[in-house]
């Protein structure tokens, strides 16, 4: 039911919503790039986005970059034996033909040092290397602290 | 040994020892996964089947402070279904996502929400002061209370719930793993089930409705 009323909303609403612009690189395409409002500044940030490899060749993201943060890096949420960790990613792969989700509870983007508190309705650009199709800097929505990703309709 | 008296054909030789490197490393591989089903097994033994489940909370014994800054015991607790689980506001990712699922059983269980306690206890008190567990759950539903104290205490309460968390150091600051599920105890106070954190949304519900009384 309250997919539907989404749904229904998404399809009324002529303006774009936030986190829902596509950035690409090569053959690489970047999409759903949102963040989560920080209660105060020494709080690290997260990113979450979404990579889809439309090309034939495997890629993988190997490094993170932002003005807005000293100290930006990938982590993995792992749960073992019922206890979270957040291991550093040294990269993330991106197979050929495939979407690989940065995401809630699995892989995300972690902004360590950010420069102010995150605040929802900003923005801020993060720069995104890849091994292969190399950079793009994608644009970043804050959402609520309590925002589990972006309606985008699709 | 007859074989041995002819010069011995280099092919033969070259496969005898391939096929001993060949035995010799699955026989490596066969002890290596035997001792680790040993070891599992070992570690799947409850020492004492006790031991391993969340004490009833009114055996609990710890003393902490809610965000907005009032003494809490465990004794408070009695006489409504608690749900309650470890996290600390520097988490960026599970925290905010289990506290964005609790609220969302809250507001899927109407009512029957305000017969819960729900709780986040801090696992890192160093950083999280009542202030900063308020405005973290100013976020998230508003009967969600969030507890901090010295660190001893909730060690205490760490071990009534079984529950494991850990100081790390990292990039010259340091980050916490901990038990990540949501813990279940029924209006007495005994423990009733866990919510994982990947588990399928759809038995949070139920096993939720489980402790009501």
């Amino acid at each position: 039911m309250k997919r539907l009323m989404i749904a229904s909303l998404a399809f009324f609403v002529t303006t774009p919503a936030l986190a829902c612009e596509v950035f690409t690189v090569g053959d690489i395409e970047i999409e759903h790039a949102w963040s989560r409002a920080t209660i105060w500044a020494d709080r690290p940030g997260v990113v979450y986005l979404s990579i889809r490899n439309t090309g034939s060749a495997d890629d993988a993201l190997i490094g993170v970059a932002t003005p807005i943060a000293g100290m930006p890096m990938i982590h993995e949420t792992v749960v073992n034996d019922g206890v979270a960790s957040m291991p550093h990613a040294m990269s993330v792969p991106v197979p050929a033909g495939q979407t690989v989700e940065l995401a809630p509870g699995g892989y995300h983007g972690m902004l360590m040092g950010l420069t102010q508190a995150l605040e929802k309705g900003d923005s801020f650009p993060l720069t995104l290397t890849f091994q292969s199709a190399g950079e793009v800097t994608v644009t970043v929505d804050v959402l609520a602290l309590g925002a589990t990703g972006p309606e985008c309709g699709h | 040994m007859c074989w041995l008296s002819v010069p011995p054909d280099p092919n033969v030789v070259t496969e005898i020892v391939n096929r001993r490197t060949v035995l010799t490393t699955a026989a490596a591989a066969v002890a290596a996964a035997g001792s680790m089903l040993a070891l599992g097994w070992w570690r799947s033994q409850p020492r004492n089947g006790r031991d391993l489940l969340p004490v009833p909370i009114s055996d609990m014994d710890f003393t902490l402070t809610d965000h907005r800054g009032r003494s809490f015991a465990p004794a408070q607790w009695l006489g409504r279904p608690t749900m309650a689980f470890f996290g600390f506001t520097f988490c960026p990712d599970i925290c905010p996502t289990t506290l964005f699922d609790i609220s969302d059983w809250l507001a899927e269980l109407g009512p029957d929400a305000d017969r819960l306690n729900v709780a986040l206890i801090s696992v890192d008190p160093e950083r999280d002061s009542p202030a900063a567990l308020a405005d973290y759950l100013s976020n998230f539903d508003p009967r969600i209370v969030g507890l901090t104290g010295a660190l001893p205490e909730i060690e205490k309460a760490a071990s009534g719930f079984r529950a494991k968390f850990e100081k790390l150091p990292r990039d010259g600051d340091y980050t916490m793993n901990h038990t990540a599920g949501v813990f279940l105890f029924d209006a007495d106070g005994l423990f009733t089930s866990i919510i994982d954190f990947h588990e399928d949304r759809r038995f949070a519900i139920p096993k939720i409705r489980r402790s009501l009384p």
